[in-house]
């Protein structure tokens, strides 16, 4: 018998389940996520290995799934600075980087950008040469200002040698060890999207780097030695350590998506509404036909409008640890939190902010920590509070139905504790009972995919060449990100003609998933 | 007169993709160029048709090319400037102030961009009240009024300045040097004077857009969402909700001829519709039946949220509201039928005004 | 300065379609507008670079296009009134005269025709001393000046000016425009000052061309005909003599690359020339080694009648001789090679001067 184990660090619980190779769920445990993620994960997999008692040389996949990143991102925490260099002038002035973006975080990041030459056009034509002396210049200036640098070219998803260019000088300038972010491999059109993911991508570097130490160095202590570890992407598929290091930005929101598809493997219900409680936020996705529905308009993370492919959810600031304020027109709720921190700073646990927790405690709703330690809140603020949770809740659970009836809401997540049994225009909510652990099921079951998307023009390149291009560069990227060659299928094509253009151009994406090597 | 600040902004793009009628291309670029425009230049002022001295020459700004490579490559913000003061010197006359050749798509924003750079007004005004693929689908050629001397740009500073013997050539060649010029273009196109402006246009589609809009925005905050608040403000008729169970598209002669089937829910279950597209909406049969064709406008919202959607996004499993708009009265002229009723996009329907064929369905 | 007659027109033709090297189209119909032009308006007075006050603005008129088009579809006559009315606005300056784009091909006569009606002089020069496919391929543009503001227009009354970065993207633009306007376009372009044109044309080649016409004339009136007397006239080289046995095209990424292969008759029997072409011919190769290139002419004329040949018209058993002749030396600097030699045809051959060549190969047989 063969097992995997996933696990599911979120921002205050470290989950862990291991599955047998039909997926039967055989031990699950959690604890909460340490400030140096190691112990936390280290925690939750010696237990989960105790329970189980399974030979740990029969472990062939180990895959995680972190929050880290994104709430690094929405906390805006220990996130790296970047230098963002645009390859678009004389073109896209009109738009410079990081506008539309919150004040604070651009501030983190340190706000350095410029709009440089380069950039090639929609057919694969130079639109401007890159100036090396531009960018030597550049880069000096910014030496010692900035942890990391993100590059991003007009067009590059079709053209990605100034890109690359661009990398060897910064190494050069700056040095090996500065990393490097190209939005030709983060991918998509739309030149505004994808700069957001690409100065994202290198503002995680740091993150991804404790998250992935943390991990190994867990997984070596138990004795795990012969598994491939995996990371979770957003939608709902795996890529290995060595590829998430490189793109950290892929495990964003990779949580909702594993919860929702576990939360569907584990309740059977092909179309309901998921509602995932963590610490920080909390998740709201449809399930339809059993596969997370899909958004066909931008993302927004952290207030910031991105290209990323992932499940229709949309997120609000309540979780188990979300941190209550009174004001003098009542409470306010979130959207910051304790965090890991719970079982120090929540009140139950002795600490002294007032968390969503702490309210279940008192209400008697739930039984953690200690109740003596909240019971000078009284009872009728807390139901105020509990109520004002549940019609916030409510009201994002509105606005993601498919019609105006009730409809079966599934709730998991280890903040699952602080939502209220009634919610209005929910006709039942079901929590499995091992719904706390959705997330790290749905890690557990994914599989892996490439993907590729490019501007084709059918009077230089023939249709069906076109197509088998951007699959083999799909197929290849699924293999980059650990893919089994011979199980790699196609599941996603799009064949979208450019409007207002005479000539006969089309962009295609093909998205491919395979099983894990 | 008044000023047209931040909210405004949002709130008309989001009207202007719904007047793309599924075309016109997401206004969200343009938008963000109307807002970097006015944070640095100040706010726009808006100007009422009538406001506009007879004898003051106004002219369009706009974009031409295609949506999916302007998202990409965008323009450098000084082109407009470029093309206002050769244009200026090639007409011998000030240029009083720029209105948007469409309200739908992107080139809904581009005047508020450029208007803020230049500190010119903007006109309340358009020439189509929704979205086109061509140029010389303006109201303005409906009186023969010509869209040159115009003038064209790219972000590399390469202009062009074209004056031809009719509208339709003026799209043929201009469009040949978008193509040149990377697939999009930047243009200042139809100079006009006021009194004919006041003549020939579409009058407050401006406001108009920024209603759609901020109906939309309160609407979206709103608890049980209704769609009868965005009828109530566009004069609309609700034509079906349902999901999208197919898109297709094929090429032929050169046109890209797309087709969306919409099954309907709730209330509307066990009807369907069809969609007839190229790059906006151009006919719409419910169970076989025309129900409403171009230049009548042919809009999807979101089912839920009422955003509204551009057929580049639409994508199978997406749940929907079929609304269909009026056009404005000039396009139910003879002439106007002619330049942008079915038949010309090659479709052998003949043009019934939505609320006649909205009217006859009720009675069945 | 002096008069360009009708006799004048006619030579200046024939010495066109020689300076084409095997491209710049048949100048009949440029030679009949012309005619025609001068019936009606009087002759042309042809002025001399050095007769041009420093001040005065000068602009080329030219056709861009498939000259397969413009035997079909030829002008309306009054698209050069209408191009420099409109670019003289734009400019906000009248035009002085009018000079020849090219020396080769039909170009080299639509600016008489342009004057003729205009009512101003034309100048004795061009901008490459023979025909070239590109807009940019100028000896202006080796001086940095630029192919706009340009106007172009159609018989139908659409007109363009176009004002651009560089003389590539002028190449582009109007290339696009001119293919909308039924492959064939009217221009004006490169507008310039007498002080620049002075430095930067290629001079007194219309003289050249109708000294070319009037010796290729003169000849075929004789009952011996002899290519010497070409020769002399044009500082040029007999390069070979043979019969056509193969003409090949070729499309490849978007370019049209051609091929004549010509065996030897006579003392050159069992000898072979290849001659590589896109719309000019580029590279002239003996016996399978390089003996002349572009920006050199490489010109094919009728064994009999010395008549000049475009490739357009070669035919398998056509007898020619192939003749070559010396460009400006504008050409022959970095930068003129650069736009013209053979390297920008897609040719991997360093440019090395015709004279040079024939040296060494004089060299050899000694």
């Amino acid at each position: 018998m063969n097992y995997r184990i996933g696990i599911d660090v979120g921002g205050t619980n470290t989950d862990a389940v291991i599955l047998d190779d039909q997926f039967h769920l055989l031990a699950k445990q959690k604890s909460h996520t340490s400030q140096d993620i190691e112990a936390g994960i280290r925690n939750s997999l010696h237990q989960v290995l105790e329970e189980s008692q399974i030979d740990r040389d029969q472990i062939t996949h180990v895959m995680l799934g972190t929050t880290q990143c994104t709430n690094a991102i929405v906390e805006r925490k220990r996130l790296s600075t970047v230098g963002v260099i645009r390859l678009a002038y004389p073109a896209t002035m009109s738009v410079v980087p990081y506008t539309a973006w919150p004040e604070d975080l651009k501030e983190v990041l340190s706000g350095q950008y410029k709009v440089i030459h380069g950039g090639y056009e929609f057919n694969g034509e130079v639109l401007s040469e890159i100036n090396e002396s531009e960018i030597r210049d550049l880069l000096h200036s910014w030496k010692g200002k900035i942890d990391t640098v993100a590059v991003i070219g007009v067009f590059s998803s079709l053209k990605d040698d100034q890109e690359k260019q661009v990398e060897t000088i910064v190494h050069q300038e700056l040095g090996e060890q500065i990393p490097v972010s190209l939005s030709c491999e983060i991918g998509s059109l739309g030149l505004i999207e994808r700069e957001n993911a690409t100065i994202l991508n290198s503002a995680l570097f740091g993150v991804i780097k404790t998250t992935a130490q943390g991990f190994e160095h867990a997984l070596i202590a138990e004795g795990i030695h012969h598994a491939q570890i995996y990371l979770c992407q957003n939608d709902g598929t795996l890529m290995s350590l060595s590829f998430a290091r490189k793109f950290p930005i892929f495990t964003i929101a990779c949580g909702p998506t594993n919860s929702i598809r576990g939360a569907s493997y584990l309740s059977k219900l092909q179309n309901a509404v998921v509602l995932d409680v963590g610490g920080t936020t909390s998740d709201i996705g449809v399930i339809n036909k059993g596969f997370p529905r899909q958004s066909s308009t931008a993302v927004e993370i952290g207030g910031i409008r991105t290209n990323f492919r992932m499940p229709d959810i949309i997120s609000i600031g309540l979780g188990g640890g979300s941190i209550i304020r009174k004001t003098d027109k009542g409470y306010t709720i979130g959207p910051d939190s304790v965090g890991y921190q719970i079982t120090e700073k929540a009140k139950v646990f002795g600490g002294n902010t007032l968390t969503t927790t702490d309210i279940a405690v008192r209400l008697g709703k739930a039984e953690v920590g200690n109740q003596q330690f909240i019971a000078d809140l009284p009872i009728e603020d807390a139901e105020q509070i509990y109520k004002q949770v549940g019609s916030t809740v409510a009201a994002a659970i509105d606005r993601m139905k498919n019609s105006a009836e009730e409809i079966q809401v599934i709730l998991v997540g280890g903040g699952s504790i602080v939502v209220p049994s009634k919610i209005d225009g929910v006709s039942k909510i079901i929590r499995d009972e091992n719904g706390d652990v959705a997330n790290a099921i749905g890690a557990c079951i994914s599989q892996v995919s490439g993907q590729y998307e490019k501007i084709y023009i059918y009077d230089e390149i023939q249709r069906e060449d076109a197509m088998q291009d951007a699959k083999y560069h799909a197929v290849n990227q699924a293999i980059k990100a650990g893919a089994q060659k011979e199980s790699i299928q196609t599941v996603d094509v799009e064949e979208v003609p450019l409007a207002y253009y005479p000539g006969n151009a089309n962009r295609i994406r093909i998205k491919v998933v395979g099983d894990l090597s | 007169m008044r000023f047209i600040n931040e909210q405004a902004i949002q709130d008309i793009a989001t009207g202007a993709s719904l007047l793309g009628a599924g075309g016109g291309g997401d206004p969200y670029i343009g938008k963000l160029m109307a807002l970097s425009a006015v944070e640095k230049y100040g706010p726009v002022q808006l100007l009422d048709v009538t406001e506009v001295p007879d004898d003051a020459l106004t002219i369009a700004s706009s974009m031409m090319g295609a949506p999916s490579v302007f998202v990409e490559k965008f323009p450098r913000g000084d082109e407009y400037e470029q093309l206002f003061a050769k244009l200026r010197c090639f007409l011998g006359q000030d240029i009083f102030a720029t209105y948007p050749i469409e309200a739908g798509g992107i080139n809904s924003m581009i005047p508020i961009a450029v208007a803020a750079r230049l500190g010119l007004p903007m006109v309340d005004c358009d020439s189509m009240g929704r979205a086109f693929p061509e140029l010389q689908m303006s109201t303005f050629s409906i009186y023969g009024i010509e869209a040159t001397p115009l003038a064209i740009t790219d972000e590399k500073g390469n202009v062009g300045i074209l004056d031809t013997i009719s509208n339709s050539w003026t799209e043929k060649i201009a469009r040949a040097m978008t193509v040149q010029m990377g697939a999009t273009s930047s243009m200042c196109i139809f100079p006009i004077k006021g009194r004919d402006l006041k003549k020939t246009c579409v009058k407050k589609i401006v406001t108009y857009s920024e209603n759609i809009g901020k109906t939309i925005r309160e609407l979206s905050k709103k608890k049980g969402v209704t769609i009868q608040t965005l009828l109530d403000v566009t004069g609309g008729h609700h034509i079906l909700s349902g999901k999208v169970t197919d898109v297709s598209r094929i090429t032929k002669g050169g046109f890209n001829y797309g087709k969306t089937i919409i099954e309907g829910i709730d209330d509307d279950k066990n009807k369907q519709a069809e969609i007839l597209f190229q790059n906006e909406n151009i006919a719409l049969k419910r169970n076989g039946e025309v129900v409403a064709t171009a230049p009548d406008l042919i809009c999807l919202v979101d089912f839920e949220t009422l955003t509204p959607m551009t057929n580049e996004g639409l994508k199978y499993g997406k749940r929907v509201h079929i609304i269909g708009l009026p056009c404005d009265p000039q396009w139910r002229t003879q002439k106007g039928i002619e330049l942008v009723g079915p038949r010309y996009f090659g479709y052998d329907l003949d043009y019934v005004p939505i609320e006649k064929l909205c009217k006859k369905g009720a009675h069945e | 300065m002096r008069y360009l007659n009708k006799q004048s027109i006619e030579d200046i033709a024939l010495g066109a379609s020689l300076l084409g090297a095997g491209g710049g189209g048949d100048p009949y119909i440029g030679k009949v507008t012309a005619l025609s032009a001068v019936e009606q308006n009087g002759p042309v007075k042809l002025l001399d670079v050095n007769e041009l006050p420093d001040d005065s603005l000068m602009i080329s008129s030219s056709m861009m296009g498939a000259p397969s088009v413009q035997v079909e579809k030829f002008l309306n006559g009054n698209e050069y009134d209408r191009l420099m009315d409109k670019l003289a606005r734009y400019l906000g300056e009248k035009f002085y005269a009018t000079f020849p784009i090219e020396a080769g091909g039909i170009n080299s006569i639509i600016p008489i025709a342009a004057a003729s009606r205009l009512g101003i002089p034309m100048v004795d020069c061009d901008s490459m001393g023979r025909a070239f496919p590109e807009l940019q391929m100028s000896t202006f543009s080796i001086y940095g000046i630029k192919a706009t503001p340009l106007a172009i227009t159609d018989e139908k009354g659409n007109i363009g000016i176009i004002d651009t970065i560089d003389n590539n993207w002028t190449e582009k633009i109007a290339r696009a425009i001119t293919d909308k306007m039924g492959a064939a376009a009217s221009v004006c372009s490169f507008p310039i000052r007498g002080r620049d044109l002075k430095k930067s044309s290629v001079r007194n080649i219309v003289t050249y061309s109708e000294n070319i016409g009037k010796t290729i004339r003169e000849q075929s009136k004789k009952k011996s005909i002899t290519v010497q007397a070409l020769l002399d006239v044009t500082g040029g080289y007999h390069m070979f003599s043979g019969k056509i046995t193969d003409v090949s095209r070729t499309t490849r990424s978007g370019f049209n690359y051609g091929k004549t292969v010509i065996d030897g008759i006579d003392e050159g029997k069992n000898q072979r020339a290849e001659i590589l072409f896109q719309n000019e011919n580029i590279v002239l190769k003996r016996n399978g080694k390089v003996v002349e290139t572009a920006p050199d002419l490489i010109c094919l004329v009728d064994l009999e009648t010395l008549t000049p040949m475009t490739n357009e018209g070669l035919k398998y058993g056509k007898r020619v001789h192939i003749l070559g002749l010396p460009c400006d030396p504008k050409w022959r600097t970095p930068k003129g090679i650069e736009l013209v030699g053979p390297r920008y045809f897609g040719y991997d051959i360093d440019y090395v001067e015709l004279e040079k060549l024939m040296e060494e190969k004089n060299k050899r047989s000694f």
